[in-house]
């Protein structure tokens, strides 16, 4: 076959929505996957050679043309609208959504300490969330889950392409000390040695103010 | 608390995404430790911005009381002496952990919340080719792909796309054409048990005037209330189908 990254080039520019690489190979008829594979590694590196203003994006599970964060300005300008931005009630909304799907609504309020019909309510109608189930308890409550649109907005390839939320470790850690820390001299069965010298910093610090 | 110190909150007011963001905000503030937070100092400040919310007539919300009644619940659990020999219960947890514990997840999903909106945003920072072509929306319906119900807000953008193009051209011509919404809603209702379904376009037919627009769109809402009519568009934003609710 002739050069098989101009193919998937052509292939990528013309889909309406991320090209998978399954939908690629069943294309290219008898092209291996990881032939395939390749001849995308080289597409993408090409378009990074030549400093491009386009990219090839690896996003919601399948490649896409995008311009590269750079040019935005321009593009903007060209374009002559004001893109739609969330607000920051909507934007936990969201990234709780996202980091503890599938969740109901009311542990979204645990979290926020709010109400969240409102932000619940525009981030359907945008079509970055939506409802995955009921959950089998009293009231069946609604699931939510967010959709393959929100990876497309976010630019990501899939949900573990989400940052890791580095401060919720933090959190579950200072969760044992406090245990500990009101435990202190108690059943002390599961403490480890690097816990303990964390707890009595904390207990110091608690007498010293 | 005299005048100055009100301005002061009042600016900040509207910031606040609810209890624990403003305890947040006043842990900031005064430079607390989150792990030892002074509850009485807190408690007080806490309530001194519920009073302001009140004077300024604002709604408040009742999370922000159910969290003035959990620090004044943590504040009085604290006054209490510890017994010697503490039961198992008492022995559970320094009052304050579950509040500590609540206000730092909360403040990772606000981190997490702000990471997320960094990111290269589709429309904002990275766009895509522009897709869709009127067209082929059409083409689409003719092929009998799926229609997904519209919302009402739809219904309204699809009003507002109307008008902006009505604004568009010279219209001097004044019209003294009496139009009655019971004549509109009889008039959808003829067409559609006549042509099966339309496009709002289709409806106005040539008479796009403002008047005809905001009645036909009014008749539309009435009818969907009624149930009379159902209002159907292609997933890609788009032309939006009016079919009557019982098919004849």
């Amino acid at each position: 076959m002739e050069n098989i990254s101009a193919i998937i080039e052509a292939l990528i520019l013309t889909s309406e929505s991320p090209l998978t690489l399954e939908k690629i190979c069943s294309v290219l008829d008898g092209v291996g996957k990881t032939e395939v594979k390749d001849a995308l590694d080289k597409l993408m590196a090409a378009y990074d050679e030549r400093q491009s203003g386009i990219c090839v994006q690896a996003v919601a599970g399948g490649f896409q043309f995008r311009t590269r964060p750079a040019f935005s300005a321009w593009v903007k300008k060209l374009k002559g609208t004001k893109p739609a931005s969330l607000s920051s009630a909507a934007m936990e909304t969201l990234a709780i959504v996202a980091y503890r799907q599938p969740i109901v609504k009311t542990e979204i309020e645990s979290i926020r300490g709010v109400d969240v019909s409102a932000p619940l309510k525009s981030l359907l109608e945008k079509k970055l969330i939506r409802i995955v189930g009921r959950k089998d308890v009293p009231g069946k409550p609604i699931i939510y889950g967010t959709t393959k649109k929100f990876l497309e907005v976010f630019n990501l390839r899939e949900l573990a392409d989400l940052p890791t939320m580095r401060e919720l470790k933090e959190i579950t850690e200072h969760h044992e000390i406090f245990e500990q820390e009101t435990a202190a001299s108690g059943d002390a069965e599961h403490e480890t040695p690097e816990h303990e010298s964390f707890t009595q910093e904390i207990f110091e610090d608690d007498i010293g103010s | 608390m005299n005048e100055e110190q009100t301005t002061d909150y009042a600016i900040k007011l509207d910031i606040f995404e609810g209890p624990l963001d403003l305890l947040l905000y006043l842990i900031k503030k005064n430079e607390i430790d989150i792990y030892n937070i002074p509850v009485a100092l807190i408690t007080q400040q806490y309530l001194e911005y519920l009073n302001i919310i009140k004077s300024l007539n604002l709604d408040l919300a009742g999370e922000y009381l159910v969290m003035a009644s959990t620090l004044i619940h943590i504040k009085s659990r604290m006054l209490l002496p510890v017994p010697e020999e503490p039961s198992a219960e008492e022995l559970d947890d320094d009052p304050r952990a579950q509040l500590v514990r609540q206000l730092l997840e909360y403040q990772a999903f606000k981190d997490a919340a702000a990471e997320l909106a960094q990111r290269p945003i589709l429309e904002r920072d990275v766009f895509i080719r522009s897709t869709a072509l009127p067209e082929e929306i059409k083409k689409t319906i003719a092929d009998g792909d799926e229609l997904v119900e519209v919302s009402i807000f739809e219904l309204i953008e699809a009003f507002h796309h109307l008008v902006s193009r009505l604004d568009q051209k010279d219209l001097l011509e004044i019209d003294l054409e009496k139009l009655s919404l019971t004549d509109i809603i009889n008039d959808v209702m003829e067409r559609l048990t006549r042509e099966k379904n339309l496009t709002f376009e289709e409806l106005l037919g040539e008479r796009k005037d403002r008047r005809r627009i905001v009645y036909t769109f009014l008749a539309l809402l009435e009818l969907i209330k009624l149930k009379m009519i159902k209002a159907y568009q292609t997933a890609a934003f788009g032309v939006i189908r009016i079919f009557p609710a019982v098919e004849s």
